[in-house]
């Protein structure tokens, strides 16, 4: 969780990835920060997102990056 | 049959009265019925493609969801002999097999629609390159729609392969889902998991809802017939003649095309929408004011809306997140090129994403050119990002500045008004012409002097122009500001609810572009 947040702080320093829950609802991520977002995950973590799993709920919050993460892990 | 044809009122009325008629089990063949006979009257010949695009998608979504059928009931029969290993490779056997159904249908559908829409262009073309005769090779018209249903029953497809949810198994439902008609003539784009749950269900009556359906569409005519159509004619003398209409004159053409866009292309989606909602039925919204866009990205966020979501999920987040692009930017990365490496999936993705949409747009040069620029100044303003973080840091009250908002406004309006003029010009030679002409030829006397009256619109025209397009802005202005325009008429009185909906209707009946002879013209965006 913490190399997550650290790649999201990275890409907005400015916003709160701890408790913000709207990432997606409120546009603050937008579809070219995610996809820098699965690049940097597929670099750091060794975890491939592909396109069917781009859905809002797994994006609008950083836990929720994180249990598709660990989803993922676990389907691998 | 156009939307905007008497033939068209009168068909839409017949059809709401039989609508809340029918049991509302049966309303959606009714529905059916009403799609096809619709399609028919565009020309019974069209009725061919609308079919084989429907049979092919329902044949592969069938094979698609019999092998997860199948692999269904291998895991409940062989479940205490098959450990994760298995499955795994079994579930990796199947996906293969549906990928195949998959590429299968996208190949034929959008193989009809590549020879009808870009045959000439691609032959063209490859004759220019050896300097053979440059004749009509495929002499076929363009089917009504043609790209929203091969779009829509792509959509459909891929999130069926994905496993977004179950194939419709009923033939005719899924012809509903493909041929709807408000909808088949120019967009919105809809996904079948929201479509089909309005599509299927049965609607009662609900006066509020027809109330509030019937009003969009006067909406939707007031902005087709009184303003698109009457500034038409303006346009049209300036694209028509690009050797004496230039300086001033491309400029005034540049602003009528980017009204008349929007004017034509919303007009009609209000119609749609609001007739689907006479109806029952949501669609999807598909503009959100984009002339009031802050920015381009912004701007896409806004305009033809349903156009772009497809184009994310189903162009851009794929060819982005690839495997094989993925490793690319690892590589780069370790090589030490980490800012290549952070830029190569969202450039590549990006890229394609507009070379396609300017191929969406029509089979030219212009509209790919129109479509790489738009790509390519999307990039420009994310490079941009962090000057704008730091001039924000040095005036921090600059982003709450409202002189600062309507200047951003301003500004992309202008800009994407200025991309535009690839897409009214007859070639991109002509349209680089004209830009230069507009900052070589400009002459503020053209305002004045009363050339504009020789456009082929009169002073009366300007002023009904001006009026009505006051009116449009504060509609807009309203609904920026999260106000429901219709909500707040329905609470006022009966006298004033009467009076403003009556005027309005008045309004396109004396003001509307036609008399004698005059035929409402087709809409933009249903040659695409």
């Amino acid at each position: 969780m913490d190399t997550l947040l650290e790649i999201l702080n990275e890409m907005h320093p400015d916003v709160d990835f701890e408790t913000c829950d709207t990432l997606i609802d409120d546009e603050i991520l937008d579809s070219f920060d995610i996809v820098s977002l699965i690049a940097e995950i597929s670099n750091q973590m060794d975890v491939t997102i592909s396109a069917k799993d781009i859905i809002p709920e797994n994006f609008n919050s950083a836990q929720a990056l994180w249990e598709l993460i660990e989803r993922l892990e676990d389907e691998e | 049959m156009s939307i905007t044809s008497y033939y068209f009122l009168l068909f839409a009325g017949a059809l709401l009265i039989l609508y809340y008629l029918t049991p509302k089990k049966a309303q959606w063949i009714l529905l059916l019925a009403a799609s096809y006979a619709f399609y028919a009257f565009s020309g019974i010949r069209y009725l061919g493609y609308i079919l084989a695009t429907t049979l092919c998608t329902y044949v592969a979504s069938r094979k698609m969801g019999g092998l997860k059928d199948y692999q269904e009931a291998f895991f409940r029969e062989n479940k205490d002999i098959l450990d994760r290993e298995d499955k795994k490779l079994y579930k990796a056997s199947v996906k293969k097999r549906q990928r195949a159904w998959l590429i299968l249908a996208l190949v034929f559908n959008f193989g009809i629609l590549a020879v009808i829409k870009y045959g000439n262009f691609v032959v063209s073309n490859i004759s220019a390159l050896f300097g053979a005769p440059n004749d009509a090779f495929f002499r076929l018209a363009l089917p009504l729609g043609i790209s929203f249903y091969t779009f829509q029953t792509t959509g459909y497809l891929i999130d069926l392969y994905r496993g977004e949810y179950r194939e419709e198994k009923n033939f005719f439902r899924l012809s509903l889902f493909v041929s709807f008609f408000p909808q088949l003539i120019q967009g919105p784009i809809s996904r079948f998991g929201a479509l089909s749950k309005e599509l299927y269900a049965g609607h009662d009556f609900d006066g509020r809802q027809v109330a509030f359906g019937l009003q969009r569409m006067l909406y939707g005519f007031f902005k087709k017939l009184v303003i698109a159509d009457r500034i038409m004619a303006g346009l049209a003398t300036i694209s028509g003649d690009p050797a004496t209409y230039t300086g001033t004159y491309a400029f005034v053409g540049m602003i009528f095309y980017a009204i008349d866009l929007y004017m034509d292309f919303s007009g009609g989606i209000d119609i749609v929408i609001g007739f689907s909602q006479a109806l029952g039925i949501t669609l999807p919204e598909n503009f959100k004011r984009p002339y009031f866009a802050v920015s381009l990205k912004d701007y896409w966020h806004r305009w033809h809306i349903t156009l772009c979501n497809w184009f994310k999920d189903y162009v851009f987040y794929p060819i982005s997140t690839s495997p094989k692009l993925l490793a690319r930017a690892k590589k780069l990365k370790t090589a030490g090129h980490a800012g290549l490496a952070r830029r190569i999936t969202v450039y590549i993705g990006n890229l394609a994403v507009w070379l396609f949409t300017g191929i969406w747009h029509g089979a030219a040069w212009n509209f790919i050119i129109w479509g790489l620029l738009n790509g390519g100044f999307l990039l420009l303003s994310q490079e941009m990002e962090p000057l704008y973080r730091k001039l924000y840091a040095r005036f921090p009250k600059l982003p709450e500045s409202r002189v600062f908002h309507i200047v951003r406004v301003v500004r992309t309006f202008l800009f994407v008004s200025l991309l535009c003029m690839f897409d009214y010009y007859a070639n991109a030679s002509v349209t680089l012409h004209a830009m230069a002409g507009m900052v070589t030829e400009f002459d503020l006397a053209v305002f004045f002097n009363g050339s504009l009256l020789s456009l082929g619109l009169s002073a009366v025209d300007y002023g009904i122009l001006l009026l009505s397009l006051c009116l449009v802005f504060f509609i807009s202005l309203q609904q920026e500001r999260g106000i429901s325009v219709r909500e707040k008429i329905a609470a006022q009185a009966g006298p004033v609810r009467v009076l403003v909906w009556y005027g309005l209707f008045l309004c396109v009946l004396l003001f509307g572009a036609y008399g004698i002879g005059y035929d409402a013209s087709q809409f933009i965006y249903n040659q695409f």
